[in-house]
């Protein structure tokens, strides 16, 4: 490898020994794929499999002021957390856009346990200890060394999981989570997911890491369980349209922008950005992060422009060829007039201008 | 890594079959690994000339697109029709049915090109087996 500095994640070992294929990934060497994107997409649709999301970073909230300092900087409103429960929200800029989406655990009054992406931890954290600067109460601590993250998803997760605690998994309902033990280590178990199947995540020590994916691709053998990489993990969270931070999310795109209206929560009182998502939605928003399908031939890619009335109107944010549903699909903010179902537009792809239909988000919902 | 003998080979991972004024081009063994499963395969028309070296069509996997050169100078005669509905061809039989076009070519188009064992050297030597 060129990049000496890249990070490996626990379980790299497994990895190699499966043949997966390595890239650099938000500075970890990452399996992108084992035995190929379609057949572990497929299996984590129909059956089980297993993701390595050790990469993800853990940031830790503590302190009497803990939840005041979580709802200053997020726009979801984590006073509505009990202890156990999990949450999806956006860690804002004071413009209202995304410096990162991730997930809020309430541990305790005073411990909130923060998931972030793995390429924007660093930023995240010290974009946290700067927020703390006269905030007396709160205090963060980066623990994205401490744990090792295994993600197990599909329709089978439950069963395979199961064969290796007695917490009793039915009866944790999603975005919620225990502390239990699998295979006799400490584990926080959570029934969250990024792929739009049901599924768990599970937070481990490093060192049990290992031990835990050989135990659960045993566990989930007779399912059919196989390890899936970043390839499969991208195209899953894809047709369940979940996005993606550097895609279809950044520091220029706001919650409103992007569809995700359900977590700013302006009457919870401050926090970054309230003025001017309020604004926005006063103003209303421009663009609209919109779903399509290609009628013509070709798939689109993140990045290419979106053409309409002989102007450029948009960008792709993630496109790519569904493997459940057959068709090629894409996600990109166009204006809002053009981003009701059934409308229409081009993509350019190599020059040429391919055209597109406006459909329902999400592409893929499982059926419960 | 075993690459049939009855054709030739580009460095960047093509491969040529000549037969009188015919040429058959596909994408390697090694490529298509490279590539993962490809599901859009986008190839000229028969009539389109093209350099040797030049642009010949796009392979796009799930996760990337991937152009493909042409090894020949010559004339598009015919396009795999068969990809259009089944890409994984290049996958499951990247030197048989999984072709991409055939070119009319001038004798002599494909000199300079590796041979199955040289082309396995370059392979090593890019540390790619």
């Amino acid at each position: 490898m060129d990049e000496p500095h890249l990070k490996r994640t626990p379980l790299y070992e497994c990895h190699v020994e499966a043949k997966a294929r390595i890239v650099p990934f938000a500075g970890f060497e990452m399996p992108v794929q084992y035995a190929g994107v379609l057949e572990e997409h497929r299996a984590v649709r129909t059956a089980v499999g297993l993701f390595d999301v050790s990469h993800m970073g853990e940031i830790e909230v503590i302190g009497r002021r803990a939840l005041d300092f979580v709802q200053y900087v997020t726009c979801n409103d984590a006073s509505k957390l009990t202890v156990g429960r999990a949450q999806y929200s956006g860690l804002m800029t004071p413009r209202g856009t995304f410096v990162d989406d991730l997930l809020v655990h309430k541990m305790s009054d005073e411990h909130y346990f923060l998931v972030v992406n793995a390429a924007n931890k660093d930023k995240d954290y010290a974009y946290l200890c700067a927020q703390l600067v006269g905030f007396d109460g709160a205090d963060v601590v980066d623990r994205s060394n401490d744990y090792a993250q295994i993600a197990v998803q599909g329709p089978k997760a439950l069963p395979t999981l199961q064969k290796l605690t007695v917490t009793n998994l039915g009866e944790i309902k999603y975005y919620r989570f225990v502390h239990g033990a699998v295979d006799g280590a400490a584990a926080i178990i959570a029934r969250t997911g990024y792929t739009g199947e049901d599924g768990f995540e599970i937070y481990v020590a490093p060192g049990d890491a290992p031990r835990l994916w050989r135990k659960l691709l045993a566990a989930g053998a007779e399912f059919g369980i196989v390890p899936a990489g970043l390839g499969a993990r991208d195209t899953l969270r894809f047709e369940a349209c979940m996005p993606l931070y550097g895609n279809d999310i950044d520091d220029t795109t706001t919650p409103f922008e992007a569809g995700l209206d359900w977590i700013v929560k302006p009457d919870k009182g401050g926090f970054l950005g309230r003025e001017a998502l309020l604004r926005q939605r006063g103003d209303g928003i421009r663009r609209k992060l919109t779903g399509f399908e290609m009628t013509g031939r070709g798939i689109a890619r993140h990045g290419y422009p979106i053409w309409a009335g002989g102007k450029e109107v948009g960008t792709v944010t993630s496109g790519t060829h569904s493997p459940t549903l057959g068709k090629a699909l894409g996600m990109g903010y166009v204006p809002v007039r053009l981003s009701e179902v059934g409308s229409s537009f081009e993509v350019e792809i190599r020059e040429q201008k391919v055209a597109a239909r406006v459909v329902e988000m999400p592409f893929y919902r499982r059926a419960r | 890594m075993a690459q049939p003998n009855d054709r030739l080979y580009t460095k960047t991972h093509e491969w040529v079959k000549v037969a009188g004024g015919e040429a058959s081009v596909g994408i390697t063994q090694y490529a298509q690994e490279q590539l993962g499963d490809v599901v859009f395969v986008e190839l000229p028309a028969a009539g389109k000339k093209v350099d040797k070296g030049a642009a010949l069509g796009n392979i796009e996997s799930v996760k990337a697109v991937s152009e493909v050169f042409s090894p020949v100078a010559g004339e598009v005669t015919t396009a795999n029709g068969e990809l259009e509905a089944h890409p994984e061809l290049i996958n499951r039989d990247p030197y048989g049915g999984g072709w991409l076009v055939r070119l009319s070519v001038a004798p002599g188009a494909s000199d300079g090109l590796m041979d199955a064992a040289a082309y396995e050297a370059f392979l090593a030597e890019e540390g790619a087996h």
